[in-house]
Order: C-alpha cells, then sequence, then structure tokens
C-alpha cells in the first residue's frame, strides 16, 4: 500500500518537475530567462495576499468542472463536456436569477444554483443516456455538446436575452447587485470557492465511501461484473453524468453570480477543458482535485506577471498546461515499470511470467 | 482411435496420403534432427521452477510432458524455445549444443511452437496469415505465386484448409489445424504443442492428434506436447515426461505406464478426488426455469434458439456441447449479462431479470469461467470483490448509503480461510492472485448466504488437481445441502462427474437430455456434433 502511494506520488513529482524543464526550455526560446519565469509564477500564483486570492479565485470553478470528469469516470465513462455544462449551467441561473426579481438576495442565489445545476446535470446527464441506451461513445458527444452549448450561449445572448444597452460586448442584462454571489468574510474570495470544496468533499465521500460509490467502481472496473451482480448500470452511468454536469453547472453559475453578474461570451473560459487536466492529474480522485486545482489556479493567475515582467504572450501558460496535460498523460504509463515500487513478493512472480502466457508457470 | 480419425470429417485418411515433401521451400524430405534438453533448471528468485529437467525427443516420436499447473512444463517449453534462457543445462540438436536465445533462433533449428491460444489474424485470411508468418516476407508478395505455393504445400498435407478463407469463419478446430499448418510451412519440423486440444471437441481432437501422430510416425516431424489429459497420453503418445515441482517425476514409454502410475507421478501420490460424493436426495421443486429463451450475439447474430430447461433443488443438470454452440451466451442471459431477445426466466416460480433486487431475494448465484474477466474488478482488492453480492446491505453498511470496509475486510478474512485462498492480504488487488485462488474467491461470494439456486460454467478450466477437487467438492455439497445447480461444461467429464441429469446443447438448441444413469459418452458425443 505505501508503495503504491509512494509510487504514485513520485511519478506526479516527477512528471511535474519534467513539464517545468520543458516549459523553462520553452521560455528560453522564447528570449526569456526560465529561472525568472518560475520566480515570477510563484510571485503570481502564491507569492502574495493578492495573488493567492487571485489563485483561489480560479481554482473554485476548476474543481467543480474537474468533478465533471471525475464522478464519470470512476464508472468507466470519459466526459470532457465540462466546459458546455459551465456554460448552459451559467445561463440557466441568469435565466432564473432575472426572473425572480423582486425575491430576497438568499433565495435569488438558491434558486441561480439549483438551475445551475439541473441544467448543467441535464446537460452533461442527455450524454450519459446516450451512451447507456443508444451505444454514442461519450466522450464524442460531450465533446460536441460543447459547441453546441456555446452556440446557445451566443444566440441568446445576441438574440432574446440581449441587453439593448450592451454595444461592444452583447450581455444579458445584469441581476442586481445585491443579489451577487458575496465574498466569503475576510477574503476577497467569493462563495464558489466553499462551493467546490464543499462539493469535491461530497463527491469523496459519495464515490469513495458511499453505496452508490462502490457499485460505480464495481461497474466501472468491469462492467460484466457489475450486470452480474445485478447493477442497474446504465441508470448508475446517467446518474454520474448528473452529478458530473451539475458540479460544472455550479461552476458557472458562480461565474455568473459572483464575477460577471450576466451572462456573455466571457462565460466560455476555458475552465472546462482545464478541468479535464485537473482531474486527470488528481487521478479521478475528488479529494486529489482541490491541491490539483489550486496548481492550476495558480499557473493561470500567474499569467498577468508573465506577460507583464516577462514579456511574454498571453498563451504561455496555455503552453505550460498543454505540456502539463501530455507529460502527465504519459506518464501514466509508467506504473508498474519500476521494481522497487512493487510489492516484494509480487516482483518474483512478475519477473517468472515473461512470455504469452502469463497464466503458466 | 484410428476408426475415430478417418471417420470424423478428415478429408483423407491420414496414413493413406502420398506423401510429398512438406517443405516446398527448403529442399529433399528429411527425418527431422533430434532434440534433446539436458539438465535444465530455472528459478526466479527464491522460486525454483525446474531443477535438472532432462529429456530427449528422437526424429519421428511423439512425446507429451505432463504435469500439473505450475509443474514447470510451460517454463520448460520456453527455456527451449528461447523465452528465456536457463539458468543451467544445454540444448542439443543432433547432439551438438546450440544456443538458443530467442524463437528465430529457435526456428532457424526447425523448432515451432503452437500455442494454447491462437495467434492468427482473424480478419486476414489462411493465405495472407501463412504468408505473412514467414520469417522473409518480401516488399511486394506475389500473391499468384504464393497462392500456387500454398496449393501445392496443401496438397502434401494430411489436413486442408482452403487458402482462401477468412480466418475469422474458421472454427475452433479448424484453427488449431491452421496453426500446426503454419509451422509445417514454415519448414518447422519439431512442434512444441501448448495444450492444443483445448479448445476442441473430443473428436476434433482425436482427429487432430492422429494426424499428428501419423506424421510423426512416418518420420517428418517430432512432436512435443504439453497436456493434462491422461487420454491423449496413452491414446497418442509415444513417451511421456512428467514434471511435477520442476522436477521430473517419471519418463519412459507410454505402453509400459497405466494411467494410475501417471497420475501418481503427477501429484506424488493419491489422485485427489471430490470428498463429498452425491447423496441420494428427493428432488425438491423446481428452482430454476428457462422458458423458450432466445438470444443474439455481440453481431446480431441468434445464438440462443429457444432454450427450455429445468433445475429442481438438489439436482445437478449439466449442460454438455462443444464450445460455441450458445453456452456462453445461455450463461450471460440467466447472469443478466446479456439481453433476453425472448422467452421467459424464472426462479422459485416467479419471473425474474436477473435485477440486484431478484438476485438477492431468489438467491441466485453464479460462477461465471474466466472469472476474472467475469466477475471480478481486478484492480479492486480481494475484501472488495468478495463483497460484491452483500456491500449494500448489514452489516456491511453504515445508516444505510455508506460501505463498512472494516467488515467487509473481516468476512473476507473469513472466507479468505474457510475456502484457503491464497492472498499475501485481503487488500491485495484480485489481479496479483493466480487463476485458482480468484475461482476460490468467485466461490467464496456466490455460495456466502445459502444461495437456492447456483449457474456454473467450466468452474475447473485450468486449474490445477487439488483446485479441480476442492471446487468439485463444494458444487456437490451445495447440491447434497438442496441448492440446485446448473452446470454448463466444455469438459465431459467434469459433466459426468458431477450431474444428476444431462442436457447437450448444439447449434443454440437443447437437443438431447438423459439421467445420469443411462448416459452414454458415445451418445451424448454424437449430439454434440449435432448427429442426434
Amino acid at each position: 500500500m505505501n508503495r503504491a502511494a509512494a509510487e504514485a506520488v513520485l511519478i506526479r513529482a516527477g512528471a511535474l518537475l519534467a513539464s517545468m524543464a520543458l516549459f523553462g526550455a520553452f521560455v528560453a526560446l522564447a528570449g526569456a530567462d526560465p529561472f525568472d519565469v518560475f520566480y515570477q509564477m510563484y510571485r503570481g500564483s502564491f507569492g502574495t495576499s493578492f495573488s493567492v486570492q487571485n489563485t483561489l479565485l480560479r481554482a473554485a470553478p476548476l474543481m467543480l468542472t474537474a468533478l465533471c470528469t471525475a464522478i464519470p469516470a470512476r464508472l468507466g465513462l470519459m466526459v470532457i463536456g465540462g466546459e458546455g455544462a459551465m456554460v448552459i449551467g451559467g445561463l440557466a441561473s441568469i435565466t432564473c436569477g432575472l426572473a425572480c426579481g423582486a425575491m430576497p438576495p438568499w433565495f435569488v442565489t438558491v434558486a441561480m444554483a439549483v438551475a445551475g445545476i439541473a441544467a448543467g446535470g441535464a446537460w452533461v446527464g442527455f450524454s450519459g443516456a446516450l451512451r447507456a441506451y443508444r451505444g454514442v461513445n461519450e466522450t464524442i458527444s460531450t465533446l460536441l455538446f460543447n459547441y453546441i452549448a456555446i452556440a446557445l450561449l451566443s444566440y441568446f445572448v445576441e438574440g432574446p436575452m440581449r441587453d439593448p444597452t450592451s454595444l461592444n460586448k452583447p450581455s444579458t442584462r445584469a441581476i442586481p447587485a445585491e443579489d451577487m454571489l458575496q465574498s466569503i468574510p475576510g477574503l476577497e474570495v467569493h462563495w464558489g470557492l466553499v462551493f467546490g470544496l464543499v462539493a469535491c468533499v461530497i463527491a469523496h465521500v459519495l464515490m469513495m465511501r458511499s453505496v452508490f460509490g462502490f457499485g460505480a467502481a464495481i461497474a466501472g472496473g468491469n462492467l460484466r461484473a457489475g450486470m452480474l451482480c445485478g447493477l442497474p448500470v446504465r441508470r448508475m452511468m446517467i446518474i454520474a453524468a448528473v452529478l458530473g454536469g451539475g458540479a460544472a453547472g455550479l461552476a458557472g453559475m458562480a461565474e455568473v453570480a459572483a464575477v460577471h453578474g450576466r451572462a456573455n461570451a466571457s462565460l466560455v473560459t476555458g475552465y472546462g477543458y482545464t478541468g479535464i487536466l485537473v482531474s486527470f492529474m488528481a487521478q479521478h480522485e475528488p479529494l486529489a482535485i482541490i491541491p490539483v486545482a489550486l496548481l492550476f489556479g495558480g499557473i493561470g493567475a500567474s499569467n498577468g506577471l508573465l506577460q507583464r515582467v516577462d514579456h511574454l504572450p498571453d498563451a504561455t501558460v496555455a503552453v505550460l498546461q498543454g505540456i502539463l496535460f501530455v507529460v502527465i498523460l504519459a506518464s501514466e504509463t509508467l506504473y508498474g515499470r519500476f521494481a522497487i515500487f512493487r510489492p516484494r513478493e509480487e516482483r518474483v512472480v512478475r519477473s517468472a511470467v515473461r512470455g504469452p502466457t502469463p497464466e503458466a508457470i | 482411435m484410428s476408426a475415430a480419425i478417418s471417420t470424423n470429417g478428415a478429408p483423407r485418411d491420414a496414413d493413406s496420403v502420398p506423401r510429398v515433401p512438406i517443405v516446398p521451400v527448403k529442399g529433399p524430405p528429411r527425418a527431422p534432427p533430434q532434440l534433446a534438453a539436458e539438465g535444465i533448471a530455472k528459478s526466479f528468485g527464491s522460486l525454483v521452477v525446474l531443477e535438472d529437467v532432462s529429456l530427449t525427443l528422437p526424429p519421428g516420436t511423439f512425446h507429451a510432458l505432463l504435469g500439473e499447473n505450475g509443474a514447470g512444463k510451460s517454463t520448460l517449453v520456453k527455456c527451449i524455445m528461447g523465452y528465456q534462457p536457463a539458468d543451467a543445462g544445454r540444448i542439443l540438436i543432433d547432439g551438438a549444443p546450440v544456443k538458443i536465445e530467442s524463437t528465430r533462433a529457435a526456428q532457424a533449428h526447425g523448432i515451432g511452437m503452437v500455442y494454447q491460444h491462437f495467434t492468427l489474424v482473424p480478419n486476414m485470411t489462411v493465405a495472407e496469415n501463412l504468408v505473412m508468418a514467414r520469417a522473409d516476407v518480401p516488399l511486394v508478395i506475389d500473391w499468384n505465386k504464393e497462392r500456387e505455393g500454398l496449393r501445392a504445400f496443401m496438397a502434401g498435407m494430411p489436413f486442408q484448409i482452403d487458402p482462401s478463407r477468412v480466418v475469422r469463419s474458421l472454427a475452433a478446430g479448424e484453427r488449431q489445424k491452421l496453426e500446426i499448418l503454419k509451422q509445417l510451412y514454415l519448414g518447422n519440423r519439431i512442434l512444441i504443442l501448448d495444450e492444443p486440444t483445448s479448445v476442441l471437441t473430443p473428436s476434433e481432437a482425436d482427429e487432430v492428434l492422429g494426424m499428428l501422430r501419423a506424421m510423426a510416425h512416418a518420420r517428418e516431424i517430432s512432436i512435443l506436447m504439453i497436456t493434462h489429459k491422461f487420454r491423449e497420453v496413452t491414446s497418442f503418445a509415444d513417451e511421456v515426461t512428467v514434471l511435477r515441482r520442476g522436477r521430473v517425476a517419471g519418463q519412459g514409454l507410454v505402453k509400459d505406464l497405466t494411467t494410475a502410475d501417471m497420475a501418481s507421478m503427477m501429484v506424488g501420490g493419491e489422485v485427489p478426488r471430490a470428498s463429498s460424493s452425491r447423496a441420494e436426495l428427493e428432488l425438491g421443486d423446481v428452482r430454476l426455469s428457462l422458458h423458450d429463451i432466445r438470444a443474439v450475439d455481440d453481431r446480431g447474430i441468434g445464438v440462443l434458439d429457444g432454450i427450455s430447461l429445468q433445475v429442481k433443488a438438489g439436482e445437478i443438470v449439466g449442460i454438455a456441447g462443444v464450445s460455441g454452440n450458445g453456452q456462453d451466451e445461455l450463461l450471460e442471459v440467466i447472469a443478466g449479462q446479456r439481453e433476453l431477445a425472448g422467452g421467459e426466466m424464472r426462479v422459485n416460480g416467479v419471473r425474474y431479470t436477473a435485477t440486484r433486487e431478484e438476485t438477492r431475494t431468489a438467491k441466485m448465484r453464479c460462477l461465471p469461467e474466466e472469472p476474472l474477466r467475469n466477475a471480478c474488478v481486478s484492480n479492486m482488492s480481494v475484501s472488495e470483490n468478495i463483497g460484491f453480492r452483500g456491500y449494500d446491505r448489514p452489516p456491511f453498511t453504515l445508516w444505510g448509503w455508506l460501505v463498512r470496509r472494516d467488515a467487509l475486510r473481516r468476512h473476507a478474512a473469513e472466507c479468505v480461510s474457510a475456502f484457503k485462498i491464497k492472498t499475501p492480504s485481503v487488500d491485495t488487488a484480485m489481479a496479483r492472485l493466480s487463476g485458482g485462488n480468484v475461482q476460490r474467491s468467485v466461490l467464496a461470494r456466490e455460495l456466502q448466504g445459502e444461495p437456492r439456486v447456483l449457474v456454473v460454467a467450466n468452474p475447473c478450466f485450468g486449474l490445477d488437481f487439488a483446485a479441480v477437487a476442492f471446487i468439485r467438492t463444494r458444487l456437490l455439497e451445495a447440491r447434497n445441502s438442496g441448492v440446485a445447480v446448473l452446470l454448463i461444461s466444455a469438459d465431459l467429464d467434469e459433466i459426468f462427474a458431477l450431474s444428476d441429469r444431462i442436457l447437450v446443447i448444439s447449434g443454440g438448441r437443447m437437443v438431447y437430455e438423459t439421467p445420469i444413469a443411462s448416459a452414454e459418452v458415445a451418445t451424448i458425443g454424437k449430439h454434440m456434433a449435432g448427429h442426434g
């Protein structure tokens, strides 16, 4: 057990170091001093109280969009529709927020959150149902649904829901300032961070400790075994997709209710895609998503300083994220390759079964 | 046995075929070289797998290598084939020591291996598979020339397969023949076969082995065959080497040995058998009832064509049949892994659709073959896997919705000792257990909580003597305690050893039924072959 944990940590850390090295080479080619870049990244992400808050603000939606990939992944579904679910969740929550104009602020917030969760859940849940009952590949369908979601956002923002006073940047009307999601007392970080943390903890209990999560692990680990146990595999797939989509929808709600106050193209942030990356790096474990989301939030937060101090283009952090994604995926193949991480008794057996018929010694 | 060879669809009588050189590209026929292994030893860490094993394969002999699982048969063969170097000892070809460090080197000495599992490309034709297997495939293949060469080659073989057929369309027996043809086509004269008949019907097995023996006796090839079936040794082999725990436990001419001799060499004493015998029981009420079951396979082709059967409390109903006649799909339907296309299942008289709730109330349990693929999650722990049936009910739940892993672990520890599962701990991943121990774990899970109906498929496939005896004992005990058992098995011996009643499945239909008392192998075999 300890060896397995050490293996996971060391491979992860190795992947991170390798990514940093590649990224350092990249910024050196771009004419910057890699060590200064790393220092600026530290300053921009965790170095000051301002940058820490910036990091936290960015980490909050990442935790939620990462869950959109992580929860269905326990059932063997590869959902990459966090971006679309976030957009649809944001759109639904602003619709709802504008509709309940005169209600007390707490009511508006709850209603917007429920609308965001429901819309995001339905959005990804539909892909889950297509997979469960029609065998449609959920990776492809959630990816394509992202484009549909963004197109829908454009349609409503530039058409039926457009605020006539928004000229340069078509937007919906804004919710009143008192209905906006407030900051956590003592921090300049909105409650979305708490949503993210709580969602990760709930997802952890649900997927790693509950009866549902145990069944999901069976069906996700081996569909045939799940069916043998009589598990309602299809229903479970849809539930997992709905839960994941709901989390991403809540991220959209937080962006609308806390940051923009309205829905517009700013809702298409890329958090949905970065969330995929976060989920993979956390090996789809909800609790591990929290630190990984902080790391990626920090990378995003350092973007401004890199542009100002090192005169690097704003796509630089996207390059780093891309490097991280590829290196982390590649590092997944390293598990079990290092003899030192194998339990003692297995090291003997492993070496005994090279050749085409591993079942016979 | 030769009668069986000529009657079972063999294109020609093997012994009367006029021989042409079997190696069209490599010159005149000559006897295969003599292969000898001397003092082979091999260990992995502290685990000694082979110790001072020697055997000689004179030209034109059919040599059987007999032993339990783990006796070292496969390791010995791998050392000969150059998959892994032996720690000590040497290989001699015609008396001269040779170094074989790769399968390519083995082939250069004319040694070829036929594996238990097929190594053919299903989407390609027979001709493509054969030509592609050659080491010297030219950049541009002149298919007309190759086809001509293949036709000449096939004409000289005791059995033919149309080179233009796609491998996917070949039956298991034909594929096995093609594997053998491939080795001959490659010019290999010493054939090593690893349990070549495990996927064949008894008659197909007789046919293939009969032809191999005829070719060996014509001094065209020599054969070293790994097996654990005594019948194949006594019927076909000239010489036998018995391995036990990595040592030669016995060696000699087959005609000098009895089956009992060989069995005692293999296990080093008494042959283990199920320690429980079949008690005389009053049959109970009907527990499992299938009515006109229909199902289609993954490609949408009908594979179950109206199966009806009943299993009563306290009986074992054995379903015999050649693999691929609908057994897999029948088990999947009952296990809830495949949708019904028609018909109805009833358990204890109640309609059954294999939901978790129904499975639980009916106490219906299932032991599919290849349990790691069909009934386990390989990266979950032993304790979790044992808990699959009960994790969502007390005592394994807390407040109705949390899983108590400590309770699962305690329960698994009891199962590990009761079913003698060999595992480092209950937290070990299932994938790390050996096949027999995976099977024991699944058996422990499926037998817990007094099942009323048990459906079992090939429960002893690939397991060693001790595991087989253990599992059969448990099945008989279950039957004696009043469980209704449906046993689907490709092993006729197993069907006869356990069943109270035998059904034969062929082409997705039940074609024959007999109580064990009046069951005859010959009749059942005829129905299995579809000649009812």
